[in-house]
């Protein structure tokens, strides 16, 4: 048959089968997003956008505006990983007894693998990686990060990765393996699909983009601060970056290590995860969660940041105990990379073993304790504002000490040999990283959404969006917590037990309840966009803050600073304030800027190529895109013109402006 | 009064810097240290390997032993050539810090050669090893010995088409600051591989060798 062999070597293992046109769940949301996309790229096309887009945002170097692209990423993932969980919500509220619901178990398999990949690597690392990214240089009283090219191509291949992933769901299938893609499950004897291989190729591309953007990160906050900024009077929200990207620049190796092995074992046929030959599972399982384990505090780490700077804020005071801040922040750093054989007690690694990674796991609740307590001490006798940012602050301390409790249970090996891969873990995670992570998110959002765009959100609908996700929270994973104390197990698409029935309707009139809040956080932006002559805020500093961002316009010009800030004290803004700081009237100099390039979307779009090709066999096309990836790479050392002089004109030009709009008495 | 204290302000420089005009960012000290640490994410990356290739070393699954398939003295031979790569590179180095750009040049031509040796007697070896039937599917001990092996020699790979990149950027633009930036890094990249062949020729080969 040599037509069907010239078939396969142009397509690989790309077949007519490989679309899922008899899935009329898939269909009718490719459907949707087939007309979304289509109404988007009319829109763009029609306005004539496309020269704008490319010219001021797909190739900009900007620190500012990459973390508001990562963000867009973050929410849009949010919207896709969210639908994954009301799709598992309302399987597992009908499946019970006789009916086994409408998703039969490999498509459920597949939902549950996408969404725990996508909210923690599309979701999560986006949003944080994007506020990092647009808060920290401005923090620090820098210009922009210390490797600007680096910056963009970080973004763009975690692009890459969250499109690949999407791709699955058109384009053959995803993992079903969960969201660390386990062996032996994704051994290729057992996955023989493209699931496994999409979701190795997704991660690899995108945790380049989270290594080299937390390597740019590190740089930055050790060598751009501005004078007089030693590292005990950095903001906290900046000493937390530093740590998590420390964090994340000690991790992401090992888990890019365990997924190039497993990718050796399923292309080549190498033998570390097989269970014959020699190969050992458990060694996958350990590699990964070396990297999961510090990961949740990568996450978690500048979202505490994010809490301190807004409590100091919203009660008018200084933080209480910011050195005890820092160094609860740098011990969690330390020994979250001591804890992560918690994930698996029992894997029979014996009882002393187990002790220590017990111990050490409850001894992180006492620098995480400290933080409280900080944070409360700060509050005692302030002057509290309830504006938003401080209500998701409030929420998240009430929500997350109860996540942070049931983790020290789980902690406790006895315990756990009880509750492992029960739902009453599912609770506690989503716990903690709802109760901490999305929550901080959400109030990192609302905080400095004015210093980006120069007007305030929407309160109302941010309320709703509050009230939404909070007390969502509470009604979804309340029951989730009941039945897996219970000895309900996870990863499971239909129940014997019908007396499980009504705490699994409640859970999913729970996630009803989040979707709420998320369609009131969609709201609350599209009405604040039309509102924002109303919200305007011209002063950059609405909420009356304390470092160095609020220093300068919203939006902040290309810039950041007409002047690099001296610092004189922790709060350098507040400190600025109340020695009656004036902005300088004149004297401007041309300013030295990175000039914007297009290479990293173009390296991305060959890395997206390289890794389609590669999960589908097509070795021409995956030998090309490779080849190209290189040459582009190579060819861009080359290019020694990369950066630009901001003349001085337009500094004063710009500085004018703002003079004009800024309320007389200043 | 008000004008005055403005005019004031703007010299003041209390809360900012005023900057020269030619003032430019020196970005060299971020760039050693940002690519710094970038090798020592890489270190973790072989990190992950030896523990891997610990975890395996003794899984034979009925194949062959370290001690039926290494060839001691080509081994032995291939770190001379890597650790005289590195005096190269220091060579170089040295010319760079004279400005001497042919022998800057010269001494990258011999580093890169003696890298690619060491890479050629490199694949030698697998060739060797997988016409014996020591492939690596055979055992999980020969996957974790190609696969770490095989990971450095594909870093040497790449600090090669690096030193040719260097050679052509050089004779282009001469030993400007970027490209003695760009240098530096190289240098930290090479003597990095060094180290972790150390690292292999010891905890594989000679250690395979005991057992």
């Amino acid at each position: 048959m040599p037509e069907s062999s010239i078939f396969k070597t142009i397509f690989g293992r790309l077949t007519w089968e490989s679309f899922p046109v008899h899935e009329p769940i898939l269909l009718v949301t490719f459907l949707v997003v087939a007309l979304l996309g289509i109404g988007i790229v009319a829109a763009v096309t029609k306005y004539r956008l496309w020269g704008w887009l490319w010219r001021e945002w797909f190739t900009t170097v900007d620190h500012k505006k990459i973390g508001i692209m990562y963000i867009i990423l973050g929410i849009i993932m949010l919207l896709r990983g969210f639908a994954d969980a009301l799709m598992m919500r309302a399987q597992q509220a009908v499946a019970f007894g006789a009916s086994e619901g409408y998703l039969p178990p490999h498509h459920f398999d597949q939902v549950f693998t996408a969404h725990g990949t996508i909210m923690i690597f599309f979701v999560a690392i986006p949003l944080v990686s994007g506020i990092i990214n647009f808060v920290m240089p401005l923090q620090i009283g820098a210009r922009d990060v210390a490797f600007p090219f680096l910056n963009s191509l970080s973004l763009w291949l975690t692009v890459a990765g969250a499109l690949l992933v999407m791709v699955s769901l058109f384009v053959g299938e995803f993992s079903t393996a969960g969201w660390l893609n386990y062996v032996p499950v994704a051994n290729l004897q057992n996955s023989p699909g493209t699931g496994p291989d999409y979701y190795l190729w997704a991660l690899q591309i995108a945790g380049l983009g989270t290594t080299l953007s937390a390597i740019n990160m590190v740089t930055t906050i050790i060598k751009m601060r501005a004078p007089g900024m030693t590292m005990m009077k950095m903001p906290v929200f900046t000493w937390t970056a530093l740590c998590s990207q420390v964090l994340a620049v000690a991790i992401f190796p090992a888990l890019t290590g365990a997924f190039a092995l497993l990718m050796l074992d399923r292309y080549i046929g190498t033998n570390f995860f097989t269970n014959d030959l020699g190969g050992n599972p458990m060694m996958y399982w350990n590699l990964v969660w070396i990297w999961g384990h510090p990961e949740v505090y990568v996450l978690v780490l500048p979202v505490f940041g994010i809490y301190s700077e807004i409590t100091s804020t919203f009660t008018g005071k200084r933080l209480f105990g910011y050195s005890s801040m820092v160094y609860a922040t740098v011990v969690i750093t330390i020994l979250s990379y001591l804890v992560w054989l918690h994930h698996f007690f029992t894997m029979g690694s014996g009882a002393s073993v187990n002790s220590f990674f017990g111990i050490a796991t409850m001894v992180i609740s006492i620098p995480t304790g400290a933080k409280i307590f900080n944070w409360l001490f700060t509050m005692y006798r302030g002057s509290i504002r309830f504006e938003l940012p401080m209500m998701w602050v409030v929420a998240f301390m009430l929500t997350f000490v109860v996540g942070g409790m049931t983790g020290v249970m789980l902690a406790i090996p006895p315990a756990d040999f009880v509750l492992h891969n029960s739902l009453f873990l599912v609770a506690h995670f989503h716990n903690v990283i709802i109760g901490g992570v999305v929550f901080g998110l959400f109030a990192g959002m609302q905080y400095w959404f004015p210093k980006a765009f120069g007007f305030r959100l929407d309160d109302f609908w941010g309320k709703i969006a509050f009230w939404g996700w909070v007390i969502g929270y509470w009604v979804a994973w309340t029951p989730i917590y009941i039945v897996g104390l219970m000895g309900t197990t996870r990863r499971v698409n239909h129940f014997d037990d019908p007396t499980l029935q009504p705490w699994f309707v409640v859970a999913a009139i729970g996630a009803v309840i989040i979707g709420i809040g998320i369609l009131g956080f969609v709201m609350q932006i599209a009405v604040s966009i039309k509102n924002r002559d109303k919200l305007r805020d011209v002063t950059g500093d609405p909420w009356d803050g304390r470092t160095l961002e609020w220093s300068t316009s919203s939006p902040p010009p290309a810039y950041n600073f007409a002047f690099t800030p001296r610092v004189h004290d922790l709060d350098a803004w507040y400190d600025m304030k109340q020695r009656g700081y004036r902005r300088p009237q004149g004297g401007y100099r041309p300013i030295h800027m990175p000039r914007n390039t297009g290479t990293g979307v173009i390296l991305s779009g060959l890395a997206l190529v390289l890794g389609f090709a590669m999960v589908w066999y097509i070795w021409w096309l995956a030998a090309l895109a490779f080849v190209a990836l290189i040459a582009t790479a190579i060819g861009h050392t080359f290019n020694y013109n990369r950066d630009y002089f901001i003349p001085a004109g337009d500094v004063e030009r710009q500085e004018g402006e703002r003079d004009r709009l800024l309320p007389a008495e200043a | 009064m008000a004008q005055l204290e403005q005019a004031q302000a703007a010299v003041d420089p209390t809360f900012h810097l005023v900057e020269a005009d030619d003032h430019d960012h020196e970005t060299g000290g971020a760039t050693l240290l940002g690519f710094w640490i970038y090798l020592m994410s890489d270190a973790l990356i072989f990190a992950a390997l030896f523990a891997t290739f610990g975890v395996l070393s003794t899984s034979y699954a009925g194949g062959p032993s370290p001690r039926e398939i290494f060839e001691l003295p080509l081994v032995a031979l291939n770190t001379a050539i890597l650790l005289v790569s590195s005096i190269t590179y220091g060579f170089a180095m040295l010319a760079m810090e004279r400005g001497a750009v042919r022998t800057t040049q010269a001494w990258l031509a011999v580093t890169g050669l003696l890298g690619a040796s060491f890479v050629g007697i490199e694949l030698f070896e697998f060739g060797a090893l997988i016409a014996e039937g020591a492939t690596p599917q055979r055992s999980g001990f020969l996957s974790g010995f190609f696969t770490l092996v095989g990971t450095h020699g594909l870093h040497v790979t790449v600090g090669i088409i690096w030193i040719v990149v260097m050679l052509v950027q050089i004779g282009q633009r001469g030993l400007i600051p970027a490209n003695k930036r760009r240098l530096l890094c190289l240098s930290m990249f090479w003597h990095f591989l060094d180290v972790v062949w150390i690292g292999v020729f010891s905890f594989v080969y000679l250690l395979g060798m005991l057992r």
